[in-house]
């Protein structure tokens, strides 16, 4: 079986089984073939009772992360491969209630990203025109809008797992990309959400979101330049608290 | 039985935009999607959005009227013209709308939108943001969605994510509802709504390689003809020249726009040996472009026989580290290759669906109630080749259009929630449809048949047709649909049953696959993206026209009809670049 990808999935399904388990499937690996290709396989040729979520297969549109071999990955990003030599494990995304095998319960992921207020506050009428922005201002957006809210982030950071109110590396990517963004006019609204202990407070500076991100994003300097500004904020105006 | 006045369905481009006219006319909206909306398939858009702006120093004289040409002449002449006028007019607007709502579009100097230039425009009046632009678009758009969600009273603007649409219940020729599947709990259910609209993307998967998402299956365009609404030009299939080669994700036309140059196994730049392309080499239009690499690949002048190199090393690290980033994320990551260093293996694969559900230019379809917009539906304003840029545009053009119509029609209308009957009854039908796949016998399996039709598709409906080959096509689609008949879904569960949503897909690909292939037969010439080799020429004496095709449900069997193209600005010319 040397062209053999070799995988151990998490199975679980909370309404009818007591507990989860891990299930071998054995794949032929073909060249360039990734995790996505063999759980496809699986659910194709092995067992039809396999789920995963799936949509673009390119890295964009951030269905797919699952904890594969050690860590964190887009299963369509990963070469199969990697199970050649020995098992490789792969489990859903953890902090996130299991709906069914690989497919975890993102509402409270999605709950946080909607509370930090995600979209644009310019605070005044729209122009004509664009609103204009120079080069240098946009770049300061760059690596923060290539966020693919795959929550791999989420997952691998321990404090989203101790406090569920926590908002989350991803919600704070999020935050900084408007704090940056030079149409934007509601930074102290920002960091009035943020500012608190369950926000980038919370935050102990561990950086597995940072080694985490699929998109090497380092949620945890986004974070870090939350902190300074709402530090710098309250400190010089402690009436916004 | 859950009730709304206007449901959309799917959350990418269209569909997004399509919501929220609905709710700035005050009128009750939810979306309907399968997947959550950040991932739909508009996402995946890398080169821009087109727009006559002018922000681009070499776009001065640009014009929405130049822009209609262009996007007319790259049609073949087959785009419906005032729809094509109505489309460019309605570009700058919305691209300032979206900066509006906090697009990061890439800027230049001065500080407006940046433009670059597409294959097939006259200037450079494509927006991107890197290339990124479906990416960032569809971003924004939710990021909209949740603004007005939050703002919404009475929930008035609802997203249900993960819910697929599944059949469309029309009685007496208007629109009742759908019946949805809701994957986390597994519940089947009927929901009522005054209007619905489609915008559940293109049909791709239909064959391989394509570029698009998993997710883009022929289901989509299936339902609503199913249900009696006519398709439109199915047989015009766009392959995207460069496409990474194996796994057929998509390598952006920015390369190309950008300056990259195609070369064939001598390093030659072969564009400039055919006359379609001679002159605008790279930038010529997507059909040209894809045809004359497939004819170097099949001519023996591909690399290994299989791939021609898409060389953009003279661009320099820095240019391609600030405008292609995700491209070079792309090489490295899917086939090891650093396009700085070396040139990038590509071969034309499926990229878009021009034909859809058959709609006027406000999504409108002959059902009362019922609209399309975005890559299901066809105006049509892409004719038999779509520009590049022009996809993202559509998405947003029409899904407003299409959300300020049916949130209008509503408002006209006077006898509301109707039809619960009918709904029950479609309810019915679809748990015993779901039944009958989970409870089979049979030995098939869908996923099976969902290669060998993509492989029967790009083999013998692909770049290049011709009549006996459209013939076996023909048999072999029918009896791969035979042979669905004996599909097992091997799970009977009902929470996430991938294999039952992939094995309605898969019938869904099949359904379609028949009209791409009575399209393709009927249509005795080349235009656009639809080349005969046994009729070469483009003949406008017989085919200035729209194919239609219409599902005759007591029947069993498919209508034919033709519909005339609508001129008015241009005559039809040869169309060079």
């Amino acid at each position: 079986m040397a062209n053999t990808a070799k995988f151990r999935i998490f199975r679980f399904d909370p309404e009818k089984d007591r507990d989860f388990r891990f299930q071998d499937y054995d794949v032929p690996l073909e060249p360039g073939m990734t995790v996505l290709n063999a759980l496809f396989y699986i659910q194709d040729n092995l067992d039809q009772s396999a789920c995963f979520r799936v949509s673009c297969r390119a890295g964009i549109c951030g269905s797919c992360a699952m904890h594969i071999g050690g860590r964190y990955r887009l299963a369509c990003e990963t070469q199969a491969s990697i199970a050649k030599d020995s098992r490789v494990t792969i489990r859903p995304l953890a902090h996130l209630p299991i709906i069914r095998d690989l497919v975890v319960d993102m509402a409270p992921f999605w709950a946080h990203y909607k509370k930090i207020q995600p979209y644009l506050q310019p605070g005044d009428p729209d122009p004509e025109r664009e609103r204009t922005q120079t080069p240098a201002d946009r770049s300061k957006m760059d690596i923060l809008i290539d966020c693919i809210l795959c929550a791999s982030c989420h997952a691998s950071c321990p404090m989203t797992a101790s406090d569920e109110a926590y908002l989350g590396p991803a919600a704070l990517v999020k935050t900084n990309r408007f704090a940056v963004d030079s149409r934007d006019r509601a930074l102290e609204q920002r960091l009035k959400i943020v500012g608190d202990e369950h926000g980038v407070f919370r935050c102990h500076t561990v950086f597995n979101c940072s080694l985490a991100c699929p998109k090497e994003i380092d949620p945890a300097g986004s974070i870090a330049n939350l902190k300074r500004l709402a530090t710098t904020h309250f400190l010089c105006k402690p009436e916004v608290r | 039985m859950i009730y709304h006045d206007v449901v959309v369905v799917g959350a990418g481009g269209a569909g997004l935009r399509a919501a929220i006219a609905v709710n700035q006319k005050n009128v009750n909206v939810a979306v309907l999607t399968k997947v959550h909306p950040v991932r739909s398939h508009s996402g995946a858009a890398q080169g821009g959005i087109n727009a006559a702006m002018g922000n681009n120093p070499r776009g001065g004289f640009d014009s929405v009227e130049k822009h209609a040409f262009d996007t007319i002449k790259g049609s073949d002449y087959l785009a419906d013209q005032p729809a094509a006028l109505k489309f460019t007019r309605a570009a700058p607007g919305v691209i300032l709308e979206l900066e509006h709502w906090g697009c990061p579009f890439s800027r230049m100097g001065d500080g407006r939108v940046a433009q670059r230039p597409f294959g097939g425009a006259g200037f450079p009046r494509t927006c991107y943001a890197a290339d990124k632009t479906g990416h960032v678009i569809l971003h924004t758009l939710y990021e909209q969605a949740v603004r007005f969600e939050h703002a919404s009273e009475r929930d008035n603007f609802k997203v249900y994510d993960e819910w697929m649409v599944t059949r469309l219940v029309i009685e007496e020729g208007k629109c009742r509802g759908v019946i949805a599947y809701h994957l986390a709990t597994g519940k089947v259910e009927a929901i009522m709504a005054e209007a619905v609209i489609f915008a559940t993307g293109g049909a791709g998967r239909v064959y391989l390689p394509t570029t698009n998402a998993v997710i883009s299956t022929g289901l989509g365009l299936a339902i609503p003809y199913w249900a009696g609404v006519p398709v439109k030009d199915m047989e015009f299939v766009q392959f995207h020249p460069t496409t990474i080669y194996p796994t057929g994700i998509l390598m952006t036309e920015g390369c190309r726009g950008e300056g990259g140059f195609l070369t064939n196994k001598d390093g030659e730049r072969f564009l400039k040996n055919y006359s379609d392309s001679a002159k605008a080499m790279e930038t010529a239009p997507r059909d040209i472009v894809a045809r004359n690499m497939q004819r170097e690949i099949n001519e023996g002048r591909g690399i290994d026989g299989m791939y021609i190199n898409l060389d953009i090393r003279h661009l320099g690290a820095e240019k391609i580290m600030e405008r292609l980033p995700g491209i070079r994320d792309i090489a490295m990551n899917f086939v090891g290759v650093d396009p700085i260093t070396q040139p990038i293996p590509v071969r034309p694969g499926q990229h878009y669906t021009m034909g859809g559900v058959d709609t006027d230019e406000n999504g409108a379809t002959c059902v009362e109630g019922f609209y399309a917009a975005g890559e299901c539906a066809c105006v049509s304003v892409h004719g038999a080749n779509r520009l590049g840029g022009n996809s993202l545009l559509e998405t947003l053009v029409f899904g407003k259009f299409a959300g300020e119509a049916a949130a209008d029609y509503v408002l006209s209308k006077s006898a509301l929630k109707k039809g619960e009957a009918a709904l029950k009854q479609g309810l019915d039908a679809e748990l015993e449809k779901f039944k009958k796949l989970t409870d089979s016998t049979g030995g098939e399996k869908a996923g099976t048949i969902r290669d060998e039709l993509g492989r029967l598709m790009a083999e013998k409906v692909g770049i290049f047709r011709k009549e006996d080959e459209l013939k076996e096509a023909w048999k072999q689609v029918k009896g791969l649909q035979k042979r669905f008949e004996n599909v097992r879904v091997g799970y009977s569960g009902m929470k996430f049953n991938q294999a039952l949503v992939m094995a309605l897909e898969v019938e869904g690909n099949l359904a379609m696959a028949e009209t791409i292939v009575y399209g393709a037969t009927v249509r005795k010439e080349s235009r656009g993206s639809h080349f005969r080799t046994d009729f070469p020429k483009r003949d406008d004496e017989n085919f200035l026209r729209h194919s239609l095709v219409t599902w005759d449900a007591a029947e069993k069997k498919m209508k034919p009809t033709w519909k005339d193209v609508v001129l008015g600005l241009h005559e039809p010319k040869e169309r060079k670049y």
